[in-house]
């Protein structure tokens, strides 16, 4: 049987998460409420981008889904509302955030590529209008009024959920799991030849992760008092992930944390005072992480720490 | 009554999808410029629409010929193999989506703009149309049409269908292909800008009007066959036809058919309807 190894690396690496989770957790304490609504919005973009990554980083995989699963979480604590405890709804938000992947991902089992990535835009869009249709034309309505928590419950939340996806997603890659996602990115049919089970594996860790999507979105939604399709389902969030993904670095998970973190801290800076440059920057942004650094933020300091290990054996 | 520009829209897209290998998101931006522009040349200048067409076309034209050159040409380098470039170039457009938009934004404003070319209705066949629609999609049509001819029956045209079905083996006959992907990609936006300025001569327009535009470029894109770009055309038209009939029945049920359509498109039939 194996025994899972502890060496001086990873127990560094544990050390240093307990105490940032232990910072993290004090915030809201010691610091005003603008940083802790920052942090929630660092948390849930790296939610959205850890989620999305631990299944398509290693498959290859676009999904552009993930504005659907967050807007299921966020319709459920409409409908939901207060006839239940907020703990549960949260759940709930990530069970149908699940369903709907299991569903989108049994449907779209055969296509593969850009097919895929084509499959889950419609996905996420055609959702949105359905919903639209039914409150317009069913219902008599346009938006929803939400339930509204504190920004302390909602920090908490959501630093909760942001540790159980990193923990979801560590597991997932530490696991026979995670070797059969990297084996299907490489070449799916071997896969299948090796015994992987390619369709299992596939549908299980779509829907995990987009479990804690929809979490988020249950979570989120609070902070607006307010919902509609235009908000719960915007494209954005359907981009967002994947761009915060390669800005970092898509091989790896601290790659993931960090180029969310980064974007979101620009977003949330500049978003508001001048919404039309921001978008220009993260127009521009994007295209230049294609055109100058494709391997992330992650990519470039380990290029730069590279050369710096290099220079003195040069100079002798 | 749609159909025409539906048609339209969609040529240009498959054409940068068919030979470039870039599913272009920013497609509709064009789309957009394209509208404004000649919103702008109507009502500043008092610039006919029509002429517009003559005035956009050719100056989007050398823009997607350079963009194609200095951005995906050289991701095309970067990314090696062809499944890796089509998911880059699709993020680097949508990069360029929000470069366009919000550059449009700053120089337009969000507000919508519409302005009365030719709003009178004319009698046709029992029902009542009005005069722009029908010069829309008469000029949308026509354009479509020497498309066509121009892809069936000139050197060029076999040129680019022939790089659209085989790259490797298109350069073996010394067709030169980064040639060919510029001029693809300029045409596609060209064509979108065309077909922007049909539609500024119909509805409001905005600088958000590009993204459903786009996406009902893909729609029709996947129901003609990717990267297939006479059968696009046809695509159009069906699409078209489609979405009036639900129009007429269920009206805010257009897209959500149209999303239905597409999804079971791909699930069924990801070559269109005119794939092999």
């Amino acid at each position: 049987m194996e025994i899972i190894k502890v060496n001086k690396n990873t127990f560094f690496w544990l050390l240093l998460a307990i105490v940032i989770m232990v910072a993290l957790a004090l915030v809201p304490a010691y610091l005003p409420d603008f940083y802790v609504s920052l942090l929630s919005s660092i948390f849930r973009y790296t939610v959205l981008t850890v989620s999305w990554a631990t299944f398509c980083g290693p498959t290859g995989y676009m999904s552009l889904a993930s504005a659907a699963f967050l807007g299921a979480g966020m319709y459920v604590t409409a409908l939901l509302g207060e006839t239940i405890p907020l703990p549960v709804i949260v759940l709930l938000g990530g069970v149908a955030a699940s369903l709907l992947a299991l569903l989108a991902g049994l449907a779209s089992l055969r296509i593969k590529g850009i097919f895929f990535a084509m499959f889950t835009l419609g996905l996420s869009e055609g959702l949105k209008d359905f919903i639209n249709w039914w409150e317009m034309v069913k219902a008599g309505r346009q938006g929803r009024l939400v339930i509204s928590a504190s920004n302390e419950t909602i920090f908490y939340t959501m630093l909760g959920i942001l540790v159980m996806t990193l923990f979801t997603s560590f597991l997932i890659r530490r696991s026979k799991f995670g070797l059969a996602l990297r084996a299907i990115g490489e070449e799916e049919e071997a896969a299948d030849h090796l015994g992987i089970n390619v369709n299992a594996v596939k549908l299980i860790s779509f829907a995990v992760t987009s479990f804690w999507i929809g979490t988020t979105g249950a979570i989120t939604v609070t902070q607006f008092s307010y919902v509609d399709t235009q908000v719960a389902f915007s494209v954005f969030y359907s981009f967002v992930p994947t761009v915060m993904a390669l800005f970092g670095g898509i091989g790896s998970m601290l790659g993931w944390i960090l180029g969310s973190v980064v974007f979101t801290i620009l977003t949330e800076l500049l978003l508001t005072p001048f919404p039309y440059f921001y978008m220009l920057i993260f127009g521009t942004v994007i295209i230049s992480v294609f055109l100058f650094f494709p391997s992330g933020l992650v990519g470039l300091v380990t290029r730069w720490r590279k050369r710096e290990r290099v220079r003195p054996d040069a100079t002798v | 009554m749609t159909g025409g520009i539906y048609a339209l829209l969609a040529a240009g897209f498959s054409l940068q999808y068919g030979v470039a290998r870039v599913l272009n998101v920013s497609h509709g931006e064009f789309i957009m410029l394209g509208a404004l522009s000649a919103y702008s040349l109507y009502v500043t200048l008092g610039i006919n629409p029509l002429v517009s067409l003559v005035i956009v076309g050719p100056i989007l034209f050398p823009i997607g010929f350079l963009i194609n050159r200095l951005l995906f040409q050289r991701i095309r380098t970067l990314a090696g193999s062809r499944e890796v470039f089509e998911g880059w170039s699709m993020l680097v457009s949508f990069g360029l989506l929000f470069i366009v938009q919000n550059i449009a934004l700053l120089s337009w404003s969000a507000d919508q703009k519409g302005y009365s070319f030719l709003a009178f209705p004319i009698k046709v066949i029992g029902t009542r149309i009005p005069a722009n629609r029908l010069v829309a999609l008469s000029l949308a049509v026509a354009i479509g049409v020497s498309l066509f001819l121009f892809l069936v029956r000139t050197r060029l045209g076999r040129a680019i269908r022939a790089a659209a079905q085989e790259e490797t083996g298109a350069q073996l006959v010394g067709i030169n292909i980064h040639w060919m992907h510029g001029l693809c990609f300029g045409f596609g936006t060209a064509l979108a800008g065309l077909a922007g300025v049909l539609i500024s001569t119909m509805f409001t327009v905005s600088p958000f009007i590009g993204l459903p535009y786009t996406i009902i470029a893909i729609i029709v894109v996947v129901l003609g066959g990717l990267g297939n770009i006479i059968g696009s055309l046809i695509g159009g038209l069906i699409l078209g036809l489609i979405s009036s009939i639900v129009l007429h029945i269920e009206p805010s049920l257009e897209l959500v058919v149209l999303y239905v359509l597409f999804m079971l498109m791909l699930l069924f039939r990801p070559r269109g309807i005119f794939g092999k």
